[in-house]
């Protein structure tokens, strides 16, 4: 496979030592066994994620999003931006519609651009993609699966897509109801995905974890409640905060419902850096808070 | 004030439907809800809200506007984007959602002490400060965003889990003092002025 090479977005929590530290570690991994090369975009800033129109209205909101725009093009020219984290690419792609379709937006954003020297035009901005379409449209699963070394065998997963990465927009060709990659990448990397996961894009609360913890408990107990009614040995999701929201607070959860929950909660890219023969620390197993020790046992 | 700015303003001075049009994210969107509660259905969080959002639309047309703006309905979004994935004539109601709480922050009539509105304060100061998310000053702002002695127990209650994030290296203490930042924080601090600026002046003026 020829080197392919992208303009990066990591997004705030894919930061070092920040809370998707594990991810973004796992994902260098992910990326070197398949030759993938982000380029990471000079001074990049939030998204604002889902929370942000809260704070900030519509046209600071979306100004956000079209600095990294304007910025990646002014860096790397045309090349397709990549983001790992959902909440980065829809927000993103958010702005670009909007740019693209509403001219009084796209007037105020081109004013608040202009206070930096930055400008972006409708129909000229690079376009903004999601890892996992990376994976499944530029590498394809079939040759995903021709590169395991390490198959991941006997271990049962459910495939967790959640809300983000399959709505509004989602992996093309897929439905919003039952996608199906995650499960594919689950098995193309040896290990078995479970079938039919009830909760598979149900919603994890998102930042509604943070203000709301009561409401967003609920929510998250019904998504490991699913896992374990399918005999899974953990969850694997494509989103950060999926991530750390279903990971995270199971003992929270455990006190209020009363459960038992011991639901090791890992990322696609960790998956994809063992089936490739990398170790657990480069897959970045320590950095899960349940340690996902049937994978611990896969390591090379 | 000519005579005919005058007229044009009480003619919509009980028009919450035209106002919403102009001055709401998406909100040209609202008259093509016909009413079937799909996105109710659809709603993760269908036990906390006050109004679905096909009432909220409703009661727009019914002119319900303090009743709209003051609700903490549309603070219970958690963008999760099902409504918009099922919606039958296609409005975008999580955006739309996220407008009307806008808005009503805007207004002035956004639920005191309600935590969501609390919190994107919190967050979005993060982003204008540093250019990105400082998580662990996000983290403490939102234990004590309700006070002294309550933000102790809410610390205490999550100490486990920053110490589980510090081992695991999902977390930085320094970031308290510091932390990652952008370099150009001037200019996203004087972009974001800009932008808030450019808005203000084109809210349309309705009502009182």
């Amino acid at each position: 496979m020829a080197k392919k090479e992208y303009s990066f977005y990591p997004g705030c929590s894919s930061q070092s030592k920040a809370s998707a530290d594990n991810f973004m570690r796992s994902a260098n991994a992910m990326c070197d066994a398949l030759d993938i090369q982000l380029n990471e975009i000079d001074d990049w800033n939030c998204c604002g994620a889902s929370i942000g129109y809260a704070g900030g209205s519509e046209i600071p909101r979306l100004s956000l999003s079209a600095r990294n725009i304007a910025l990646s093009k002014q860096q790397q020219g045309d090349k397709d931006i990549v983001a790992p984290c959902a909440a980065c690419w829809i927000a993103t792609r958010e702005a670009e519609d909007r740019v693209n379709e509403n001219a009084h937006v796209r007037e105020g954003i081109n004013a608040a651009l202009g206070e930096i020297g930055l400008k972006v035009e409708p129909n000229q901005m690079p376009k903004t993609r999601h890892m996992v379409e990376v994976l499944m449209e530029d590498i394809g699963i079939d040759a995903i699966a021709k590169g395991v070394t390490n198959p991941l065998e006997g271990v049962k997963i459910a495939g967790y897509v959640g809300c983000q990465t399959n709505r509004p927009f989602g992996i093309a060709g897929e439905s919003f109801e039952n996608p199906q990659y995650l499960d594919q990448m689950i098995e193309a990397c040896g290990a078995e995905a479970l079938n039919r996961y009830e909760k598979k894009v149900s919603c994890c609360s998102g930042a509604l974890m943070f203000s709301e913890p009561q409401k967003g408990q609920a929510l998250v107990k019904d998504i490991i409640e699913a896992a374990y009614d399918g005999g899974a040995d953990m969850i694997v999701t494509p989103c950060q905060l999926c991530q750390m929201n279903v990971e995270s607070y199971q003992r929270d959860i455990n006190k209020t419902f009363k459960t038992k929950f011991e639901m090791p909660v890992v990322y696609y890219s960790q998956l994809i850096a063992l089936a490739y023969g990398k170790s657990a620390s480069e897959a970045a197993l320590d950095g899960q808070i349940i340690r996902a020790k049937k994978l611990e046992e896969k390591a090379k | 004030m000519s005579e005919m700015n005058q007229a044009m303003i009480e003619k919509y001075r009980s028009n919450f439907l035209q106002e919403v049009e102009a001055n709401v994210e998406e909100g040209h969107w609202v008259k093509m809800c016909m009413q079937c509660g799909v996105c109710s259905g659809s709603c993760p969080m269908e036990n906390n809200w006050d109004h679905p959002p096909q009432e909220l639309f409703m009661m727009i047309r019914a002119n319900k506007r303090d009743e709209v703006l003051s609700s903490s309905s549309m603070w219970m979004c958690t963008s999760c984007y099902n409504c918009i994935a099922r919606c039958p004539r296609g409005l975008p109601i999580t955006h739309i959602m996220h407008g009307l709480a806008s808005y009503g922050k805007r207004m002035g009539l956004a639920p005191k002490e309600q935590p969501t509105v609390k919190f994107g304060d919190i967050f979005w100061k993060s982003i204008v400060e540093n250019g990105r998310v400082n998580e662990l000053k996000i983290g403490v702002g939102l234990y004590f965003m309700n006070g002294f002695v309550q933000g102790i127990k809410n610390a205490l209650a999550g100490k486990e889990l920053g110490l589980a994030m510090m081992k695991t290296k999902r977390m930085n203490p320094m970031e308290y003092f510091g932390g990652h930042k952008c370099k150009d924080r001037s200019g996203i601090a004087k972009m974001l002025a800009k932008a808030a600026e450019f808005e203000a002046e084109h809210v349309a003026k309705f009502g009182k």
